[in-house]
């Protein structure tokens, strides 16, 4: 009979100071957290999910409309947005590499691109709200979107209370994103906070695999948002 | 007869309500028992506000005429007696409440997955509900609990963004007991616990927390697209701007036909265990109960639209969601099949929280009949937006669901509190809610069937007789919900100090002491028996040998 | 997660980030050449290799070693598609009437 599941007593052999009381051991721990973080995601995906459900509806219903207002928005940022996410996704499997094989100034290295990545992603995307702003294509009163011709058809104009909507999912869609990379960026301070202080082993970085987690989950959001919404209609 | 033992217990050993005094070490507590209990008077709280909203509705039923309240308010009161009912106190009830309390037990382990998560998830619940108050305090809702477009997002004036955005906030608690239960239920079975011993509490559970996993963040995201579009006048969902009503119903729906079976489901797994200890037979067909519960998880979400086969989508989508919606009746059914079948040839004792499953199972197959009939594209075109439909999800949720919930806290408060209940008040109380009930929900399906509209405050003189019954079994529904509340209050001071097993129950929660220590179990426990071994359990009573407690 | 090998994993990773630099490219690319209706197409096909590289070995499913992430991953995207799917039975059809 194992000693180290009894209640209230603790045995050495099991016992890290991260462990938590009601595990049986670091591997059940781990384990949790793990699948916990993976469920979590899955609700987000659902969360995502109704804004794309409502994104293919009107898509369909408004193609035209849709892919004049795509083209006014810039697809070269739009890439270079993707690369950012890309290599920021890059660095953090680096830095749970790092953690792993106890390399404390790659995994705080990696763990600082990895934020500096996510800001010039921000950042790009702050200049791309800034141009929809001075364009007037920021739904609500000040909204205008007229003569715009829509792409393939040079004699008809797009309908601007359906670019209007392609807008709204745009600001919706983008800035949830944004959102959950600002989430990001504070989660991955507080690792960065417990990595500095040395916190982290080969036996304990659980943190930095579920934040890693988290990371991704946000950059494959983008690596769908990037094609839908950039890249309806460019070729005419 | 009475199955209670008559041994004493020390009233006084450490257990998980003695262990610590003080408001602190409740607030702050991490204990899944300490956190259900945390629950229960936060539900029981916002029961009472959604039985009010009911009350008034009833009281200004009892006349044709329009003479209680304004119009307005009329309108505000069906949405917040559905909004509360529903939000605050149907999705949490059973999973927040006896989930959270015998998850662990059952299971054998020490707490839940995530201690911490739970407690926030408690906390949610209470900002939301803070929201919620504070958003009926100044004003209300007045959409209907569905809050449909273009109503909602253009042309009220009532506080749609602060209702949702509670809605928001206590959704988050149910998903993150949703994942809670999920990870404790694959991580922290004790060894021996395999998933066919697992009781069908858990199973419930299980397929409970799959729905509120994937369906929550829909509505989620929905109530914040009605926020910005209210806010900021966008267009999603608004005809003039080119949007489509329809889609916000598509997307309300997604979610809230699944959470349905999320308020189901729970009880249907306490209705399970009630059963088996109160025939002392194991469950008949435990795989299929077990999977059918998975199934109408799986099932309840491809289902949605035939909330909507008026609201103008094709008729195409209308022929499959009516098919669909037959087939999610089929793992129900299975259920109750299973019930009836663990029924035959047991040793039935009548004690109160077998009396709630056999109400249980009476009103949640009337309930579920009248639901294929909505089914049916031809009825429901007559019966939609009528009593017809109020009375069949009344059935299910108060008739089905509320009776589970109720049959378990009776089933599990010797566990949960230390003390038994007074057996002949409770007998009492049950059987004046299932009289109560039938009379109060009984004439709606016939007031639905003449063609008496929902969410009207006025209504034909020849309806009120029908109306003037159901206000009638209202106030005799409502004394007796009152009657548990005030017995089991009672019992925590003056009720006899229950045993571990007073009713020599099948299951490792009842393996420990009543109430349980902190980390719940002395020694992991190692499980080498299947669920629902009765024969084992009664063979020592059978024989003529005394138990030994 | 896995610490068998030590250093090949960085060999993957680069590997797997220069795959989903060079897909980035060929959307962007194929964006603006005539395909007609194949453009969406070719655009989902390959984000959902990019995002399947990502999960796979970035998020190290590839290397589970139980089946139940792999279950909840592919339950959600069931799920997701369910909802976009039986919406487009609604959307798809009403022309048909």
């Amino acid at each position: 009979m194992p000693d180290s599941t009894l209640v209230g007593l603790h045995h050495e052999e099991e016992h890290h100071p991260e462990l938590l009381h009601h595990f049986a051991d670091a591997q059940q721990q781990r384990d949790s957290a793990s699948l916990g973080m993976w469920i979590f995601l899955g609700t987000e995906v659902m969360f995502f999910g109704g804004l794309f459900c409502a994104y293919l509806i009107y898509r369909r219903w408004y193609f035209g409309d849709f892919g004049a207002a795509s083209k006014s928005i810039d697809a070269t940022l739009g890439a270079t947005n993707t690369a950012v996410l890309i290599c920021s996704s890059l660095t953090v499997v680096l830095a749970v590499w790092a953690a792993q094989t106890a390399r404390r100034t790659l995994l705080i290295g990696s763990l600082i691109i990895t934020m500096l990545l996510g800001l010039v992603f921000l950042g790009i995307k702050a200049k791309e709200y800034k141009d929809k702003f001075e364009e007037h294509h920021v739904p609500g009163a000040s909204f205008s979107f007229d003569h715009v011709p829509i792409p393939g058809h040079p004699d008809q104009y797009a309908n601007p209370r359906h670019a209007q909507i392609f807008f709204s999912l745009y600001f919706v869609m983008t800035g949830l994103h944004a959102l959950h990379m600002i989430i990001g960026l504070g989660l991955f301070a507080w690792l960065l906070t417990m990595a500095w202080k040395g916190r982290f082993t080969p036996e304990y970085h659980t943190p930095i695999e579920i934040g890693g987690l988290y990371w991704h989950f946000v950059d494959i959001v983008w690596i769908y948002l990037f094609p839908l919404l950039y890249l309806i209609d460019r070729h005419p | 007869m009475s199955m209670a033992t008559t041994t004493i217990q020390p009233v006084e050993r450490e257990n998980y309500l003695n262990k610590e005094y003080g408001a602190l070490s409740w607030l702050f507590t991490t204990d899944h028992k300490r956190i259900a209990l945390l629950y229960l008077m936060s539900i029981t709280f916002f029961f009472f506000i959604g039985g009010f909203f009911a009350l008034l509705i009833r009281l200004e039923l009892l006349t044709p005429a329009g003479d209680l309240v304004q119009p307005d308010t009329y309108n505000k009161l069906f949405t917040m007696h559905g909004m509360v009912m529903i939000f605050f106190f149907l999705i949490p009830s059973i999973p927040a409440v006896l989930g959270n309390f015998l998850v662990p037990l059952m299971i054998g382990a020490k707490d839940l997955a995530f201690p911490r998560v739970n407690l926030l998830s408690w906390y949610l619940y209470i900002i939301g509900g803070l929201m919620m108050l504070h958003c009926m305090l100044t004003g209300g809702v007045d959409t209907g609990w569905t809050f449909y477009t273009p109503f909602s997002t253009a042309f009220t004036n009532t506080k749609i963004v602060e209702a949702g955005l509670a809605i928001f906030v206590t959704g988050f608690s149910s998903i993150l007991t949703g994942l809670n239960f999920v990870v404790t239920i694959h991580r922290m079975r004790a060894p021996g616990m395999t998933w066919s011993r697992l009781p069908l509490f858990i199973w419930a559970h299980y397929a409970t927390s799959i729905i509120q996993i994937l369906g929550t963040p829909v509505i989620a995201i929905t109530v914040v697209l009605v926020a910005v579009e209210r806010t900021l006048h966008l267009g999603i969902f608004d005809p003039k701007l080119g949007g489509d009503p329809l889609l916000f119903q598509h997307l309300f729906w997604f979610y809230s036909h699944p959470a349905v079976y999320i308020m189901i489901l729970p009880s249907m797994g306490v209705v399970t265990e009630i059963i088996a200890c109160f025939a002392r037979k194991r469950i008949f067909g435990y795989s299929f109960v077990a999977f059918s519960s998975i199934a109408i998880a799986v099932f309840g979400f491809l289902v949605w639209a035939h909330h909507m086969f008026v609201a103008g989508i094709s008729i195409y989508a209308a022929l499959v969601f009516s098919l669909l919606s037959y087939a999610v009746a089929v793992p129900s059914a299975i259920k109750v099949f299973n019930w009836t079948a663990t029924l035959y040839k047991g040793s039935i004792h009548y004690d109160a929280p077998m009396l709630y499953a056999f109400g249980f199972i009476g009103l949640f197959t009337v309930g579920g009949l009248t639901g294929l009939f909505l089914a049916a594209l031809g009825i429901d075109v007559h019966v939609t937006d009528t009593y017809f439909v109020i009375a069949h999800f009344h059935y299910i949720m108060v008739g089905g669901a509320l009776m589970g919930y109720l049959g378990g806290l009776h089933f599990w408060w010797p566990k949960i509190s230390g003390r038994l209940y007074p057996e002949s008040w409770a007998r009492l109380a049950a059987l004046i809610v299932f009289l109560g009930f039938n009379l109060t929900f009984f004439p709606q399906f016939i007031l639905g069937y003449l063609g008496m509209p929902r969410r009207y405050f006025q209504y034909p003189q020849e309806f009120q007789v029908l109306n003037v019954l159901s206000t009638a079994g209202a106030t005799v529904l409502g004394v007796g919900y009152l009657l548990p509340m005030i017995y089991f209050l009672w019992s925590m001071r003056y009720g006899k100090p229950a045993p571990d097993n007073p009713w020599n129950a099948a299951g490792l929660e009842w393996q420990t002491t009543s109430p349980p220590t902190t980390f719940n179990f002395e020694e992991e426990p190692i499980v080498t028996w299947e669920a629902y071994n009765y024969d084992e359990l009664d063979a020592p009573r059978k024989q003529g040998v005394p138990i030994a407690r | 997660m896995s610490d068998h090998s030590k250093s090949s994993p960085l060999k993957m990773y680069f590997g797997i980030w220069a795959a989903l630099l060079l897909g980035t490219l060929v959307t962007y690319k194929a964006a603006f050449i005539e395909l007609g209706r194949y453009n969406a197409a070719v655009a989902l096909i390959i984000a959902t290799i990019k995002a399947l590289l990502v999960a796979l070995f970035f998020m190290h499913i590839k290397g589970a070693h139980e089946k139940l992430l792999k279950l909840v991953v592919i339950s959600t995207v069931f799920f997701l598609f369910i909802l976009l799917i039986l919406s487009m039975a609604d959307y798809g059809t009403r022309a048909w009437s």
